[in-house]
C-alpha cells in the first residue's frame, strides 16, 4: 500500500474578524489585526488555508490587581499604576500586538470607579499606542453596563474588542457595539451548546456574525486546561463542519487566569518541587496558551513579557511551515 | 478498528458472483462486517483485502514498551481527539544525557532526575527515561555512561550511538532492561541484527513520510514489531503536521506502516522555547518526548499538562466523599466542607495542613465537581451538604458545632444553617491559598 495523505474535507471556514480601526475607517489605530478565516483545524497547512496568525495581546488595568505576581510586578513596577505608560512599555518593548485594558476598578467592591474615569483611562490608551484595543470587563452586569456604554460612546470608530457579554447580559452592550461599531466577545461557560446559543442570540438581534469573537472560558494549566482544551476543539471542529454558529475565532486569557494561581506564585523555598518561581510563572502560560492554540486559539491575552515573546516566536515559526510539507 | 460494511466492500472484487453463497459482493461486505462470515470464503479476495482485513483486527497503534518492570508503555490510542473517548497511555519524557560529561557530573544529573518527584492531585510526577547519546568520538565514555546509568537509575534508558560495535556491548549490559534503540541513520540490517537479539525497541528516523514507511515497512518483514517513529523535523509547524498525519494514517486508514508510537527530540534555543516546544508536541501525538535540558519548574509544567491531557474527559479525578481527618483531630477540632474534586480536596486539604492545626475536612458527593460548578449544577447545596452531614453521622463524632463553607458559596449559608439546627456556618475566604491567614483571623470553633 502506498502512502496517501490522509485529508480531510472541511465545509466550513472559521470567520474572518478585524480588530481597530485606521483614520481612513474612522478610527485612530495605525493599522487593523485580522484573525480566523481557516479551512481546517489549527496549524492544518496541509488540508486547508490559514491567512492569519494568531494574534497575542497583553493587559493593563485600571487598578492594580490584587494578586499580581510578585515575578511579574519586577518587570511592571514603574509602569503597573499608570495603565496608558504601561500600555506602551507592553508595546514598544514586549511586543504586545494589541493591548486589553481591564477595567475590574469599576467593579462596585473593587473600586467603584465611575465610567467617566473608566473612559478616561482607555482614551488615554489610545492615545499612547496605535495598536488596536481590547475592552476587558467584569460579571458586576448593572455597572459593566454602564461603563461599556459610556466607552463605546467615547470611542465610537475605533473598532475595540468589547470584552465580553455572557448569555444573561448581552443586549445592552451588544447593543453599544452595533451603535459605534465595536466588536464583541461571547464568552460562554467551558459548554459546546450555551456558547452556541449566545452566538444565535446575537445574530438574532442583528448583531454582525464577523465582528464576534468566541471566548469559551479559559481555564489554566493544572486547574481544569482539559476542559477548555477539549471544548475548544470540539466548537473549531463543529465549526469547520458546517457549523456557522460555531465558527468564530477564539479568545483565551492565559494570563488572568495563571496570574492567579498558587504555581504563579508560591516560593521555591515553600514548594522545592515546584522549581524556580520566575521560571514557572512564566512557564505556566507558556504551556497553557500552547496547548490552547493547537486547539484553535486566535487571540491570546498574555501577562509574561517572556511568555509572549516565546509564544509569538512559535506562531511565526508554525508559519514558517505554510509551504506544505 | 472496526471496518464498516462500505470500507470492506470497496475491497472486495465486486463481481457479485455468489461464490461465497451469498448473492453479492455488498451482501458480503455486510455480514463481514457484522462477523457473521470469514474472508476465506470469497476465493476471489485479493491480496490487499486480506491485508487490510486482518490489520483491522489489531489495535491501529501498537503498544511499545521500554525499561522496566515497571516499563514505560506508549502507544495503543485509538482517538485523534482526547473528547472523543480519552488518551490512554501518557507520554514518556526522557532526559538527555551526554557522554562527554565527566563522571562526577553525570552521577550528579541523574541523581537530580531521579530524585526529582513532584505530587499534583495525589498523582507522582516523574521523568520516565535516559536518553543517553555518544557526542564525543571516545568510545568508552558511551559505555561507561551506560554503566553508571544503570547503576544509579530504574528508569528505562534509550541509546543514541552511531557505532555499532559500541551500541553492541551496550545492549549486551541492558540484556534485562527492554531498552530502545535510536537510529540517527538509515535501519540496516546490522540494526535489525542487534534490535531482534537484544530485545529492544527501534526509533526509526526518516526525512519523508515514504522514506518512513519504506524503513517501518523493512523492519516488520524482518520480523520487528516494536517500532517507534520519528520524523526529522525541528520546526514546530512540520511537527505538529506530520504527527497528525501519522497519527491519522493510523487510526482513519489503518495504514499499518505508521501504526505505532512517535518519538519527538526538542532543540530549542533557551529553556522557555524548549517548554513552549514540548507542549505542543504533547498535545499533539508525542509519546516520547526527549529534552536535552530541563530545570524543576519546566518538568512540573510539562507534567501537569501531560496529567491534564491524559485524564479521562469521561470522568474528572475524584475522590471519595467521606471525612478526611487532617494532623490528629480531636472531637473538639474544627469542620470545614468542600466537594470532593480531586483538585478542589488536594488544595484545600494542603493549605489546612500548611496552617498547622488539626481539622476534620468533610468532603461531601458533588459527582466530581469545582465548588463553583457544582453549585451551579445544584449538587452542592445547603440541602445536599446537610444530607451528607446526618449520612455520615457526624454530629456523634464531633462536638463543636461551626462548620467553614467555600467562600465561593457564601450565598447557601441561610440555608445550610436551615438545614442544620443548631450549627454555626462560616463563611470561608475564597481561594485556598488564604486559609492559613483565614485560620489566625476568624474564630471557627
Ligand atoms: C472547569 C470548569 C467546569 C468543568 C467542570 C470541572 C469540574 N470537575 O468541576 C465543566 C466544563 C464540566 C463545567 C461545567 C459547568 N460549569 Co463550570 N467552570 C469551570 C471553571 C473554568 C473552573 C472550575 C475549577 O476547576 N476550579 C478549580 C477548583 C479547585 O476551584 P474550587 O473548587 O472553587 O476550589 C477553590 C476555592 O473554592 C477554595 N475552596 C474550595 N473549597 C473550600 C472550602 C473552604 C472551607 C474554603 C475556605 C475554601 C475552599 O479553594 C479552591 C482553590 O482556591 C469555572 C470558572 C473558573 N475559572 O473558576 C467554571 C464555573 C464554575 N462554571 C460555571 C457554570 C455555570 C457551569 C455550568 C452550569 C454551565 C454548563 N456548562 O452547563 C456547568 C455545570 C456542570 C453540570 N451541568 O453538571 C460558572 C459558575 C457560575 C456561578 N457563579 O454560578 C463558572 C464560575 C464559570 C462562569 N464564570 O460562568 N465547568
Ligand atoms: S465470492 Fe467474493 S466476489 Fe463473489 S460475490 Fe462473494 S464476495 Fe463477491
Amino acid at each position: 500500500m502506498d502512502f496517501e495523505t490522509p485529508k480531510e474535507n472541511y465545509s466550513g471556514k472559521i470567520i474572518e474578524v478585524t480588530i481597530g480601526a485606521t483614520p481612513e475607517e474612522g478610527g485612530t489605530r495605525s493599522h487593523t489585526i485580522t484573525i480566523g478565516g481557516s479551512t481546517s483545524p489549527p496549524f492544518h497547512f496541509f488540508e486547508g488555508k490559514h491567512p492569519h496568525p494568531p494574534r497575542v495581546a497583553m493587559e493593563v488595568f485600571d487598578k492594580v490587581p490584587n494578586k499580581y505576581p510578585h515575578s511579574l510586578m519586577e518587570y511592571y513596577r514603574d509602569v503597573i499604576e499608570k495603565p496608558a505608560d504601561m500600555a506602551k512599555k507592553c508595546v514598544e518593548q514586549y511586543g504586545a500586538e494589541l493591548i486589553s485594558v481591564r477595567l475590574e476598578g469599576t467593579h462596585p467592591e473593587k473600586g467603584n470607579k465611575s465610567a467617566d474615569e473608566a473612559a478616561g483611562i482607555v482614551r488615554q490608551i489610545l492615545e499612547s499606542v496605535k495598536v488596536p484595543v481590547i475592552i476587558t470587563g467584569h460579571s458586576h452586569f448593572e455597572k459593566i453596563n454602564e461603563v461599556i456604554k459610556k466607552v463605546c460612546e467615547i470611542t465610537a470608530g475605533e473598532n475595540c474588542l468589547i470584552n465580553y457579554v455572557e448569555t444573561d447580559n448581552y443586549k445592552t452592550i451588544a447593543a453599544s457595539c452595533i451603535a459605534y461599531n465595536h466588536t464583541i466577545v461571547a464568552q460562554s461557560p467551558i459548554d459546546v451548546n450555551l456558547g452556541k446559543q449566545l452566538n444565535i442570540l446575537l445574530t438574532d438581534m442583528s448583531f454582525p456574525a464577523e465582528r464576534i469573537v468566541m471566548d469559551p472560558l479559559t481555564s489554566t494549566l493544572g486547574y481544569g486546561l482539559e476542559y477548555t482544551y477539549s471544548i475548544m476543539e470540539r466548537i473549531r471542529n463543529d465549526g469547520l463542519a458546517g457549523d456557522k454558529m460555531l465558527a468564530f475565532p477564539m479568545l483565551i486569557n492565559p494570563g488572568y487566569e495563571s496570574a492567579v494561581v498558587k504555581e504563579a506564585r508560591a516560593s521555591i523555598e515553600d514548594n522545592p518541587d515546584w522549581g524556580d518561581q520566575e521560571l514557572r510563572c512564566a512557564y505556566w502560560e507558556i504551556a497553557t496558551a500552547m496547548s490552547l492554540l493547537a486547539s484553535g486559539a486566535e487571540l491570546l491575552i498574555i501577562y509574561h513579557p517572556k511568555a509572549v515573546e516565546v509564544v509569538k516566536n512559535k506562531i511565526s515559526e508554525i508559519f514558517n511551515s505554510k509551504k506544505g510539507s | 478498528m472496526a471496518l464498516s460494511g462500505l470500507d470492506i466492500f470497496k475491497l472486495l472484487p465486486k463481481t457479485n458472483c455468489g461464490d461465497c453463497g451469498v448473492p453479492t459482493c455488498m451482501a458480503f461486505a455486510l455480514k463481514l462486517a457484522q462477523k457473521k462470515a470469514e474472508l476465506s470464503e470469497c476465493p476471489h479476495a485479493s491480496e490487499k483485502a486480506k491485508a487490510t482485513l486482518g490489520a483491522a483486527s489489531e489495535p491501529p497503534i501498537r503498544l511499545v514498551k521500554i525499561g522496566g518492570p515497571p516499563s514505560l508503555e506508549i502507544g495503543n490510542e485509538t482517538v485523534m481527539f482526547r473528547h472523543e473517548k480519552t488518551f490512554f497511555h501518557p507520554t514518556g519524557i526522557a532526559i538527555q544525557l551526554l557522554c562527554s560529561k565527566e563522571e562526577k557530573k553525570l552521577l550528579k544529573e541523574i541523581e537530580n532526575v531521579e530524585s526529582y518527584k513532584a505530587e499534583r492531585v495525589g498523582e507522582e510526577l516523574n521523568a520516565d527515561l535516559f536518553f543517553i547519546s555518544q557526542d564525543s568520538a571516545d568510545r568508552d565514555s558511551f559505555l561507561k555512561t551506560v554503566n553508571i546509568t544503570k547503576q544509579n537509575s530504574t528508569k528505562g534508558i534509550i541509546l543514541d550511538c552511531s557505532d555499532t560495535e559500541n551500541l553492541k556491548i551496550s545492549l549486551e549490559v541492558l540484556k534485562d532492561d527492554r531498552p530502545a534503540i535510536f537510529l540517527r541513520e538509515k535501519l540496516t540490517d546490522e540494526y535489525v541484527k542487534l534490535a531482534k537479539t537484544s530485545d529492544s525497541s527501534l526509533i526509526i528516523t526518516a526525512d519523508s513520510f515514504e522514506d518512513l514507511q519504506s524503513q517501518s515497512e523493512y523492519a516488520k518483514s524482518s520480523g520487528l514489531n516494536n517500532i517507534i517513529l520519528n520524523m526529522n523535523s525541528q520546526n514546530l509547524g512540520y511537527q505538529l503536521q506530520n504527527s497528525t498525519i501519522l497519527r491519522r494514517s493510523a487510526l482513519k486508514k489503518y495504514f499499518k506502516p505508521f501504526g505505532f508510537p512517535l518519538f519527538t527530540f526538542i532543540q530549542a534555543e533557551d529553556s522557555y522555547d524548549l517548554l513552549a516546544k514540548a507542549s505542543l508536541n504533547l498535545c499533539k501525538y508525542s509519546s516520547i518526548i526527549v529534552l536535552p535540558k530541563y530545570d524543576k519548574a519546566m518538568l512540573y509544567a510539562l507534567f501537569t499538562l501531560r496529567q491534564n491531557i491524559y485524564t479521562d474527559p469521561q470522568k474528572p479525578i475524584q475522590v471519595d466523599p467521606k471525612v478526611y481527618q487532617i494532623g490528629e483531630p480531636t472531637p473538639d477540632s474544627p469542620v470545614f466542607v468542600t466537594t470532593n474534586f480531586s483538585l478542589t480536596y488536594f488544595m484545600v486539604s494542603g493549605e489546612i495542613e500548611n496552617s498547622g492545626i488539626s481539622a476534620h475536612l468533610i468532603i461531601a458527593d458533588a459527582e466530581g465537581q469545582s465548588v463553583l460548578t457544582a453549585w451551579a449544577a445544584g449538587k452542592f447545596t445547603g440541602e445536599t451538604i446537610a444530607k451528607f452531614i446526618k449520612e455520615i453521622n457526624l454530629e456523634q463524632n464531633v462536638r463543636t458545632r461551626k462548620i467553614v463553607i467555600p467562600g465561593l458559596v457564601a450565598q447557601i449559608s441561610g440555608d445550610l444553617e436551615e438545614k442544620l439546627p443548631g450549627w454555626e456556618v462560616i463563611v470561608g475566604c475564597q481561594e485556598a491559598s488564604d486559609i492559613p491567614a483565614f485560620i489566625k483571623s476568624v474564630r471557627i470553633t
